[in-house]
């Protein structure tokens, strides 16, 4: 799986799905981002042929969730919901619980 | 990251339901972006490097948000009751501009080389066709979504700036999306230069509920929209709720309007009594204070309903003036009081008020950014916070009367003014000493009918602070200065001080 840097503000969207999301913090270095078990696809990027979501991540992304890993580190919001859970090198993102706030504006 | 994501989303998720109101006009949240697409080619193709809006509200000024983000140009709405010399001023800053205008504003613009003008219903005609290709929008995190000229009290304005990242961590960070139901609308009156104007729009967009637009405030006009659009959600500034309460007690008629459920406040401070007497006029509807800058993508501290119930309902003194607080950080910011060496103090002391958080930019496009080494941005305001991180706000840095080396706070004196039965409203500024360098100097506006002397209104303001806060000098007004948006005028009232 290839790795790439992740970068506040970078897009990604699935190999096997609807799903789109953007980055809102990532940490540093190189990491694999997954959705349905499967590489994500920057900006022109092509699905290869024959991918396939892995049925045991094909669980539903929705559009405006945040998604985070354990430590917070890695925050992606979704753009665009659909079939296949987020992950970042294999292990399943969680979505973020907002705190609710009265609208001010 | 671009905030052209908010739109796309809202499209995306509920692209049939009215985003935008305003008079005959509805447009669905389809409909703003296929007019955000054909409006942002245009703007690329005509060269320009801002869009600059100058004009009331409407759907223009919806599109106009978006319709810059697409195009990856900075949007520039500036206040269009400025003199003519004024807004081409300003426009000569945010060149070469594609300006979206109406038939009555456009007499103020000088026309320009490298300046494409646009009547508001020109950007409104023209939709993308649906198959159209989407723009390709750049995902810069720090390219400039927003350039707001500042109404500052001394010089030219400043070019406060906003990038993506600062307006999307403000969204995310502060909004849940698409948590509105298919029924709410909030009514928006802040003009579309203002800070708060261009936020509701954002948070508005996504949170999928829709606008409803109305160009010039009225308090009877704002009574009768509520009814007619069953409004759930309003933004007002202090002043603009001071006559809806003082219409409401005229007419003595109830507000009948069942659908309102939350107002929102904030911009400048709001008057004790204006707001617990809303409270009694709309005891069903939530209020929230809302504190916030331009330099901080809006909303950094909220008192919520709970907070104003709690504090209405408290035996506790320290708990029921909380209604006087501006509430405490949003979870997106931190908030933090500093002396005058720089240092953080402790509870209940008051100091400066500095920001920090992703939403703050805290920069200006000729000044640069004026955050510390460790991303707290000063804003100018002194306050402090209480034991529970409830922040109360004195004034401006710059309002402080400097007393022969005394900071005095005007806000506590004004405060203790108001107590008095006869008083209506008040400002407190510096006037020139010989003897102290400043001295305290007051305006005051009497009730209709109400009388009290001068020597009155400082015996009250001796027997309950120091002397060194008495008001030197007193002068009663028929009103104070308030800019369209509720601020106090200071300058305005300290030049006349300055004058005799």
């Amino acid at each position: 799986m290839a790795n790439t840097a992740l970068k506040a503000g970078g897009r990604f969207k699935s190999a096997v799905s609807d799903v789109q999301i953007m980055v809102i913090k990532a940490p540093a270095g190189e990491h694999a981002l997954g959705c349905g078990g499967v590489p994500m696809l920057g900006g022109s990027e092509t699905a290869p042929e024959g991918v396939q979501m892995d049925a045991a991540d094909s669980g539903e992304t929705l559009i405006g969730k945040r998604y985070v890993n354990e430590d917070e580190s890695l925050e992606l919001l979704c753009t665009k919901g659909g079939k296949g859970t987020l992950s970042l090198n294999g292990t399943a993102l969680e979505v973020k619980q907002a705190k609710q706030l009265p609208s001010s504006d | 990251m671009n905030i052209s994501t908010i739109l796309d989303m809202a499209a995306e998720a509920f692209g049939d339901r009215i985003g935008v109101v305003c008079g005959d006009e509805r447009m669905s949240y389809t409909e703003l972006r296929e007019t955000a697409y054909a409006a942002a080619q245009r703007i690329k193709a005509s060269g320009a490097q801002y869009l600059v809006l100058l004009d009331v509200n409407s759907p223009a000024a919806t599109v106009a948000v978006f319709a810059a983000a697409y195009a990856d140009v900075p949007y520039v709405p500036l206040n269009y009751r400025l003199t003519p010399t004024e807004i081409n001023e300003l426009i000569e800053r945010a060149s070469p501009a594609y300006l979206i205008t109406s038939a009555e504003l456009r007499a103020k613009i000088q026309p320009r080389d490298d300046m494409t003008v646009v009547d508001r219903s020109e950007v409104l005609a023209e939709q993308a066709p649906e198959d159209a290709p989407p723009p390709e929008v750049g995902d810069d995190p720090r390219a400039v979504a927003v350039q707001l000229f500042t109404s500052g009290t001394t010089g030219k304005p400043k070019a406060a700036i906003l990038r993506h990242e600062n307006l999307m961590s403000y969204i995310v960070g502060t909004v849940e999306f698409a948590a509105a139901d298919e029924d709410d609308a909030i009514l928006v009156t802040v003009p579309p230069y203002h800070i708060a104007g261009i936020s509701s729009v954002l948070s508005s967009t996504y949170a999928c509920r829709r606008v409803v637009q109305m160009p010039n405030f009225d308090a009877a006009e704002w009574l009768r929209l509520c009814a007619q659009e069953r409004v759930s959600n309003a933004f007002l500034v202090p002043t603009m709720l001071q006559r809806i309460v003082e219409h409401l007690d005229a007419s003595g008629t109830k507000p009948e309007l069942p659908a309102l459920r939350a107002l929102a406040y904030g911009g400048g401070k709001m008057p004790q009594t204006t707001i617990a007497r809303a409270m009694q006029l709309f005891p069903n509807v939530d209020f929230t204070n809302a504190y916030g800058l331009t330099e901080t993508s809006s909303t950094v501290a909220v008192l919520g309903p709970d907070d104003h119930r709690e504090a209405a309902a408290s035996s506790d003194p320290y708990v029921q003036k909380r209604l006087g607080s501006v509430g405490r950080a949003t979870g997106a910011v931190e908030i933090q009081i500093r002396d005058d060496d720089d240092r953080p103090v402790g509870v209940d002391v008051p100091g400066y008020v500095f920001v920090r958080g992703p939403q703050v930019s805290g920069e200006y496009k000729q000044q640069g950014s004026q955050l510390d080494s460790e991303g707290w941005f000063p804003t100018r305001d002194r306050g402090w916070l209480d034991r529970d991180g409830y922040l109360y706000l004195e004034g401006r840095a710059d309002d402080v009367i400097v007393r022969g080396g005394e900071n005095i706070s005007p806000g506590e004196i004004e405060d203790v003014l108001l107590t008095h039965p006869a008083v209506a409203d008040v400002a407190c500024v510096a006037m020139p000493d010989e003897q102290w360098g400043e001295a305290v100097a007051a305006a005051v506006v009497l009730k209709d009918g109400a009388s009290a002397s001068v020597e009155e209104l400082q015996t009250l303001v001796r027997g309950k602070l120091r002397s060194s806060r008495v008001p030197q000098a007193i002068v009663f007004k028929d009103a104070l200065p308030y800019s369209e948006t509720g601020k106090l005028l200071r300058r305005v009232v300290r030049q006349e001080f300055a004058a005799t």
